[in-house]
């Protein structure tokens, strides 16, 4: 089965041509620099370099484990990401280098993350599906699907509890729909009126399985109406369109401590994992299609070029360094050390690494 | 015999059950279409149709409640789970229902359901992919948990846990998946739970072990012969409940001296159960304090090749044994 048609609003052309006007025009897109679009299009540009860069080390045994692309869904992350305040949090699964990237990590740490390194964002720790960065107000990257959403709602509860005014996004896909923690989240954001947004990055597939073939019902984010929640959907190949309809849902959240849903399609171009074979559930043809006409980086090039804003030449200028940032944060993630055994339990429990303030007694580690 | 993969017995275990049994049905997440995660379930949608082999979404508190229901009602569901890792979000099911519904019933309701799937270390998932749940599980009275460490043991040991009255669970290996070995292809040819194999013959020390920490004693123990003149005995228990102590205890009486080796974390693991058990049954044939060697105490970390000194592997197991010797 195909993944389903995208129901909102998109271009009608066959090739990466354009977006609908009224997206560039809504007012938290119109208000936009020159350099802060261009910086939106960089930051979706050094994702894709990033992920490809991975993919080369992954292939050359560089780095373990699982490797989940996000590359074709750049300008979600960057979208949603970019519309943060001081108080906004983020939290996602693992297919989390693109929300890593977008609220502002350092490539250099992300990479060496992957090739294992002490010098990594978690120290070599958690691997390409658990990239942190609390101060950035980024929580994670996390591996079980759907786990992450009970959390992101408790940010939501501790921003409100806090007196703050913010909102958290809690990011998942088309799968974790259907785990039963989310149901429980969803329930207890709209009972107790938390500032969370539950981001579904549809991209059609968990793994091997289409939407169809796994979630019952008209739709994901229709979910919401259940609990008396906000939703909205959004054609998440437009950058512009992210923003505006994403705006919409973090103002209802921070002003009025509303919860939302909203289910932004999108695509994933590569497998599931790198070690997907990509082979049973989809055809070369339908990746094809979405490169050649919903290509979010390409699509965004087109409007900022049409806009006056960037000019071929930037666009090689913005390419050739993102390019060179991958290759230089491979370089040091090449030149680190890895952890050593010592480090193994280090990081376990906050007594045993701040031992002079140690309260408890007794034994802490078996052998 | 056949040569085959630890993967394919498991196939071959699944197809001889599914197509000798009309109740019994595979579920779990990819494993039709897609062929399973770890293409253990590779042809079965083709040979057996998508009633008998189900994907499911990405529910494992709602399939594996759902296969404990059914199979209070007399069906022999085999769920998948791509991990066992996935369990603790089906925790209520598995050990409040699967694991308590005999007793709670007096005895009126059977579980007859198998759960599935790798439980491993050393594949760099991380610390929520590499759980090794067997000490939690077999925790529980009225559940068998099995971890089989070759082709042979994985086909004889899934057929008899799936004809089997009681919630199995049975934990599988994804680095041992690609292991070959020779299997039977008798389909009547059964392994009975609760049987311990000795994988090694030998007369100065028991390694007391199962899963794929057999295959690590066993290069430590062809070590420890060659280089230090020392004859091993390996024990592979092959079902952690039931548990086969006659035989550990037959070892520990001709050896005196135990090495126990598992991939656990060390607080109240299987192996803290057998020391227990050895001290009390066997004080007296001890020459020396039972040793053990698990996985070093922290959650999995990611580094690849820190993860080879977190676990077992074995020079570890070969310096563990020394010292059990010293
Ligand atoms: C509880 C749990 N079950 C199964 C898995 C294995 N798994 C990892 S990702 C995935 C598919 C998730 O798909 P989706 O939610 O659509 O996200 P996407 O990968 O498309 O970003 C599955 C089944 C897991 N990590 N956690
Ligand atoms: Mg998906």
């Amino acid at each position: 089965m195909s993944k389903k048609a995208v129901s909102t609003a998109g271009p009608t052309e066959e090739a990466n041509v354009s977006c609908p006007a009224q997206n560039a025009q809504a007012p938290i897109n119109a208000l936009l620099s020159k350099e802060e679009r261009i910086e939106l299009h960089r930051k979706m540009v050094r994702i894709r370099r990033f992920e490809e860069r991975s993919l080369r080390a992954y292939q050359a045994k560089k780095i373990g484990g699982f490797l989940h692309l996000y590359i074709g869904q750049e300008a979600v992350a960057v979208g949603c990401c970019s519309l943060m305040g001081k108080n906004d949090h983020v939290i996602t699964a693992y297919r989390d280098h693109g929300h890593a990237i977008a609220v502002g990590m350092d490539t250099k740490a992300l990479m060496a993350e992957l090739y294992g390194k002490i010098t990594g964002c978690s120290k070599g720790k958690g691997g390409s599906m658990h990239y942190f960065a609390p101060s950035l107000n980024y929580w994670g990257g996390h591996g079980i699907v759907g786990g992450q959403i009970p959390l992101g709602t408790g940010l939501a509860y501790a921003v409100k509890y806090k007196k703050l005014k913010g909102a958290a996004m809690a990011f998942m896909g088309d799968g974790a729909v259907n785990q039963g923690a989310v149901h429980e989240a969803y329930n207890l954001a709209a009972l107790w009126n938390l500032p969370v947004i539950f981001v579904v990055e549809n991209n059609g597939y968990s793994m091997g399985t289409s939407q169809a073939r796994s979630s019952a019902g008209p739709g994901l984010a229709q979910r919401a109406e259940a609990y008396g929640m906000n939703w909205g959907t959004c054609f998440g190949h437009d950058i512009y369109e992210v923003r505006a309809t994403m705006d919409k849902f973090l103002t209802l959240a921070r002003e009025k401590n509303q919860p939302s849903v909203v289910e932004i399609d999108t695509y994933r171009y590569r497998g599931h994992s790198v070690a997907d074979p990509d082979k049973t559930y989809r055809t070369r043809e339908e990746i094809e299609e979405y490169r050649r006409t919903k290509d979010p980086i390409q699509l965004f090039q087109n409007a900022l070029l049409a806009e006056g804003v960037l000019t071929e030449a930037r666009i090689e200028q913005i390419d050739a360094e993102a390019k060179a940032e991958a290759d230089l944060a491979a370089d040091f993630a090449e030149a680190s050390p890895f952890p050593t055994a010592e480090d193994i339990q280090k990081d376990v429990y906050w007594e045993t690494d701040n031992p002079a303030q140690r309260a408890s007694k007794g034994r802490l580690f078996f052998d | 015999m056949p040569v085959i993969t630890y993967r394919e017995a498991i196939r071959a275990a699944l197809a001889e059950e599914i197509a000798r049994d009309e109740n019994v049905v595979l579920m779990g997440e990819e494993v039709a279409q897609f062929h399973g995660a770890y293409k253990v379930s590779e042809g079965l949608l083709e040979k057996f149709g998508p009633d008998r082999i189900v994907d499911t979404p990405i529910s494992e508190a709602g399939f594996i409640g759902m296969g404990v229901g059914a199979s209070m009602l007399g069906i022999r569901p085999v769920m998948e789970l791509m991990f066992w890792s996935f369990y603790s979000v089906a925790f209520d099911q598995i050990l409040n229902n699967a694991a308590n519904v005999r007793y709670m019933s007096g005895g009126l309701i059977n579980c007859p359901i198998v759960i599935r799937g790798p439980a491993n270390g050393g594949t760099n998932v991380g610390a929520t992919h590499s759980h090794t749940p067997e000490n939690v599980l077999a925790n529980h009275p009225g559940v068998k948990v099995i971890v089989p460490a070759t082709a042979a043991d994985a086909k004889g040991l899934l057929k008899s846990a799936i004809r089997d009255n009681d919630p199995c669970f049975f934990l599988e290996n994804t680095i041992l998946y690609g292991e070959k070995g020779e299997v039977s292809d008798d389909p009547e040819l059964l392994i009975p739970l609760g049987v311990a194999d000795v994988k090694r013959q030998g007369s100065d020390l028991t390694i007391v072990t199962y899963g794929r920490c057999v295959l690590h004693s066993l290069a430590a123990a062809a070590i420890l012969e060659k280089e230090h003149d020392i004859s091993v005995e390996v024990v592979d228990l092959r079902t952690i409940r039931p548990l086969d102590f006659d035989t550990v205890l037959a070892s520990v009486k001709k050896t005196h001296r135990v090495l126990v080796v598992e991939e656990q974390k060390p607080f109240a693991s299987v192996g803290s159960q057998l020391a227990y058990l050895i001290q009390r049954e066997a004080f007296d044939e001890l020459d020396g304090p039972i040793h053990r060697l698990a996985t070093i105490d922290a959650p999995a970390i990611y580094s690849p090749p820190v993860e080879v000194e977190q676990l077992p592997n074995p020079q570890r197991v070969l310096k563990a044994a020394l010292a059990a010797l010293a």
